[in-house]
């Protein structure tokens, strides 16, 4: 992805306010600001309750803002139905029109949007062959598992071409099989030209789906950028833990001389020491190679990435998922 | 606008899908009536046979009020329940108020089958006990027309504040008040010795619907004049359908 695409979603300072009664109310979403590349896919990523919800309510005219603006191809979000034709939201629940069958659901859709005829008829054919539910097009959806309404939702979307695809946790209380497959469908997408909105509380899932991240928590972004400069930004990064039974000075001392070691730290256990060594994966040959040099036996070594879990514990204090 | 008429499709072919229950559902009320009051109590003495003709505008008021209602309130409180069905409508590229208009429409579309159903039903069933003079056609339709919009904007207004557990006490605590008390097995006139019934049914648009019907169905019995009914009626629409829009709206954004 170019890094000078222009913006496609431009967000300043988007505020909301439930107001749950008279003297209750909820700050769900303060003042975020961001903006989204034509192209790319964005995640939001942040725990339960984070806003990510509410943030995309407001981008896709569900959600009333309180303050701030948001512009998608340059059109105030304010403006609804001129959002609403640049737009597509795969949403969190399922919400598939459950009166109608599987093919049914993605032709009323195109109508809606005034897709002519031909081009719905050929369109809803491809894309329901490409989610994978050819066979079961003229089913009604009342009976289609998570997996198969969440890609059927995902085909709805794309029925009208939306100029940016929003999915709401589409992958949450799928099973593992059910989320590769949604991943790839998603990549395939975006290898398309799809500019992609999505959230998660998965890291795994925002750290290998998306181009850039926001960790967003209390409705405020933490922090905003690639996974891999995300990671970076955890001191210490990667570490490689060594088990060993002892640990002799020098053993140390050579360890720093090794090129692009960070911080060495000891953990002393019943039976055995803990070093850890923080730096990258590239570092065990040489790591191992010094510990022989010193004749000490090695009972163990493993290499931790960091994750961005690990960032959202630096940035909060908190886990993601409790 | 062709979004709008995509919005009507669908909802039209998902009620052309259950065809035998719409028509039982439309139908099964005005036969009811029909049967029960202009066939077996005259039949068996219970009531005069001229009771047919005093009931036959309040049955077609009762059964367009009934069928607009279901058409609307039902499905309205349906796609605002837990799941939210209707929420790819209204990510469609159309005002939101464009929605409740079709939901109107629909439920209009549907008090009129249910009214045009009355016709012949009475026909076949107590044709003899029925003397009917219109007197004018073109206020026919006027009434037809405006009993079935205030028909569904009645039900717009209960279904977005009604939650789709509540629908069978919505049809205990309103609905069949509404009817009972709505001038319809009764002329408004009648009741001249119970004032304050009188006067407070005014409220109800059932009344103006059953006395605009006699005033040109049954122009011989007493009724409201017909610049009051229709005054009422209309006062009915707007005003329900102005609550119904805003509780739609309140309900369709978060
Ligand atoms: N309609 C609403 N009325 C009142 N409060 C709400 C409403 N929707 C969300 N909230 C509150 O706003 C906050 C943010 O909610 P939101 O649904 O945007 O979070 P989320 O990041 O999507 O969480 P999740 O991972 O659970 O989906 C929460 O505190 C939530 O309780
Ligand atoms: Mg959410």
């Amino acid at each position: 992805m170019a890094e000078q695409a222009e913006a496609i979603i431009d967000i300043e300072g988007l505020k909301k306010t439930y107001t749950l009664d008279s003297h209750r109310r909820v700050e769900a979403v303060k003042g975020i600001k961001f903006s989204v590349k034509t192209g790319e896919i964005f995640g939001l990523l942040g725990p339960n309750g984070a806003g990510k919800t509410t943030t995309i309510g407001m981008l896709t005219t569900r959600v009333k803002v309180t303050a701030g603006d948001a512009f998608i191809a340059g059109i105030n979000i304010r403006d609804e139905v001129a959002v609403k034709r640049l737009i597509a939201v795969v949403p969190q629940q399922n919400n598939l029109d459950r009166s109608l069958t599987a093919r049914e659901n993605l032709i009323f859709h195109a109508k809606y949007f005034g897709v002519p005829k031909r081009v719905r008829e050929k369109k809803a054919e491809e894309l329901l062959e490409m989610m994978g539910l050819k066979g079961r097009q003229d089913d009604y959806v009342r009976a289609f598992s998570g997996g198969m309404a969440q890609r059927l939702m995902i085909a709805r979307a794309l029925m009208h071409e939306p100029k940016v695809l929003f999915l709401d946790e589409a992958t949450t209380g799928l099973d593992p099989q059910s989320r590769r497959l949604l991943w790839d469908k998603v990549r395939e997408l975006n290898k398309g030209g799809q500019t992609i909105l999505l959230t998660t509380h998965y890291m795994d899932e925002a750290d290998e789906l998306c181009h850039r991240i926001a960790i967003i928590d209390h409705g405020e972004v933490l922090a905003l950028d690639t996974p891999h400069n995300l990671k970076r930004m955890v001191p210490g990064g990667n570490r490689i833990d060594l088990e060993l039974p002892e640990v002799p000075d020098r053993l140390v001392d050579i360890l720093r001389g090794i090129d692009r070691t960070g911080e060495i730290s000891r953990r002393d256990e019943e039976d055995r020491i803990i070093l850890s060594v923080h730096g990258g994966q590239g570092l065990i040959p040489g790591i191992i190679k010094a510990v022989q040099e010193t004749n000490t036996d090695i009972l163990g070594v493993q290499l931790h990435h960091v994750t961005l879990e690990d960032l959202f514990i630096h940035l909060t204090g908190r886990r993601l998922r409790d | 606008m062709k979004t709008f008429l995509a919005l009507l499709q669908r909802d039209v072919t998902v009620l052309i899908r259950d065809l035998p229950e719409f028509v039982m559902r439309i139908a099964m009320q005005p036969f009811l009536f029909v049967f029960v009051f202009g066939y077996v109590l005259p039949s068996i003495g219970q009531v005069k046979s001229s009771y047919a003709n005093l009931l036959l505008p309040g049955i077609l008021a009762a059964s367009m009020m009934m069928a607009g209602v279901q058409g609307t309130a039902i499905p309205l409180s349906q796609d605002f329940g837990a799941i939210k069905e209707i929420e790819d409508r209204l990510m469609a590229p159309i005002r939101v108020s464009m929605v409740v208009l079709e939901k109107i429409v629909m439920g209009t579309l549907q008090a009129w089958i249910a009214g045009g159903l009355v016709f012949p039903l009475a026909w076949a069933i107590m044709r003899s006990n029925l003397s009917l003079h219109v007197t004018s056609f073109g206020y026919l339709f006027l009434y037809l027309f405006l009993v079935g919009l205030a028909s569904a904007a009645t039900g717009i207004t209960l279904g977005t504040i009604i939650s789709p557990f509540k629908i069978p006490l919505m049809f205990a605590t309103i609905i069949i008040p509404m009817i009972f008390l709505g001038a319809t097995y009764y002329p408004w006139h009648a009741l001249s010795n119970v004032v304050w019934l009188q006067t407070i049914i005014l409220i109800n648009p059932m009344v103006y619907a059953a006395e605009g019907f006699r005033s040109v169905l049954t122009p011989g019995i007493p009724h409201i004049r017909m610049l009051f009914t229709i005054l009422g009626l209309f006062g009915a629409v707007i005003i329900l359908s102005g609550i119904g829009l805003r509780g739609f709206i309140k309900r369709a954004y978060s």
